[in-house]
């Protein structure tokens, strides 16, 4: 009884919608087609398609960057190697830290599957921290390299190695304010359609990082070292 | 105030709707699984040149590429819950477009400037070697 009541009221609600929205068309409002006529208009899911699709120039931007690295990684110019400035230890400290606030973040999307607003937040909370003690511990490592004299500007290598690492750096640092941002959309607005979809949005934007943090500390960091 | 709550109960309604077609395929299992292939997949390699396992550099080069290879993969399956039916199939073409461009764009770059540092420079070939 109330469900028949429901569906007459939703065909209702969508025979206004179109008419509203086709008003030029010469579609009877009756035709209960229309509805589909509506929906095609806006594609669901479009804005996750185009984020895709950002991430992707995003890809080739680092793309060129690693390929600055691999013509350039050898050039010392009578300067330090990977095998003189890395520390391998701290590398795989911030590789954990990343690939920890990755299965994080999942979480925070599994609560809010689950419509729990609260574990949500919990998890997205985790998940910044996290990332900062990445970028914290980056920034130290960028600041002992300049105090030790092998800045940007000492040797080809060093220019490519923190132009790749250094964009990296910044695009979690991006994510971090996105994220403080949504923590606050969240407690304002609660777990919305539109909440939920940049919570997918960040997602993405987040496991991709950490996709091209494996690139990172493969290429640059363990392949710096054995040269 | 009747004819609000219906409206607000259709709204109700269609949100349930987007959620439905919202829905990913992500569950604990696959961010555990994920996540437990990605620690030894990055383990491996750091043991590796940790311990210098392999006298010849070559073989670890190539031993280590192919595990990053392999967690990329790993992530785009279980972080990113990538298949070839998501958005109807343009993920998928996105990503393959994105690749080819990556490899032409990496592979020509090494090629070409390897070449222009062997025939250009005033230097032997071993060391323009040793530069790429």
């Amino acid at each position: 009884m109330l469900l028949q009541k429901l569906k007459r009221l939703e065909q209702r609600y969508w025979r206004a919608m179109s008419t509203n929205l086709n008003t030029s068309t010469t579609m009877s409002s009756t035709d209960t087609s229309s509805r589909f006529y509506v929906l095609e208009a806006h594609p669901e899911n479009g804005s996750l398609l185009g984020f895709w699709l950002y991430l992707m120039s995003d890809c080739l931007i680092f793309a060129c960057l690693f390929a600055a690295y691999a013509v350039l990684g050898h050039n010392y110019a009578a300067g330090p190697s990977g095998a003189d400035l890395f520390n391998l230890p701290i590398v795989a400290l911030n590789t954990a830290l990343l690939l920890l606030s990755s299965i994080t973040y999942g979480f925070a999307m599994l609560q809010m599957q689950k419509k729990d607003l609260e574990k949500t937040v919990k998890w997205l909370a985790i998940t910044g921290l996290l990332g900062a003690g990445f970028i914290f511990f980056e920034l130290s490592e960028f600041s002992e390299l300049i105090a030790d004299g092998a800045g940007p500007g000492r040797s080809g290598f060093l220019t490519s190695f923190f132009a790749l690492v250094g964009t990296h750096g910044l695009h979690v640092s991006f994510g971090i304010i996105w994220l403080v941002t949504l923590i606050f959309q969240l407690k304002k607005h609660g777990l919305t359609t539109e909440n939920k979809r940049r919570l997918m949005c960040l997602s993405l934007f987040w496991h991709f990082l950490d996709v091209v943090w494996i690139g990172v500390f493969t290429f640059l960091y363990l392949m710096g070292v054995l040269s | 105030m009747s004819a609000h709550d219906h409206n607000s109960s259709v709204n109700s309604d269609l949100h349930d709707h987007h959620d439905h077609e919202d829905h990913h395929d992500s569950s604990m299992a696959d961010y555990v699984k994920g996540f437990i292939f990605s620690v030894i997949l990055t383990a491996i390699p750091f043991a590796l040149i940790m311990t210098k396992a392999f006298s010849n550099n070559k073989t670890t080069v190539f031993v280590i590429l192919a595990f990053a290879f392999v967690q990329v993969f790993v992530h785009m399956k279980y972080f990113l819950h990538m298949n070839a039916k998501s958005e109807g199939g343009w993920n998928l073409l996105a990503l393959i477009f994105t690749a080819i461009l990556v490899v032409i764009m990496f592979s020509g770059s090494v090629w070409v400037m390897y070449h222009l540092d062997n025939n250009m420079m005033p230097m032997s070939t071993q060391n323009a070697h040793d530069m790429v």
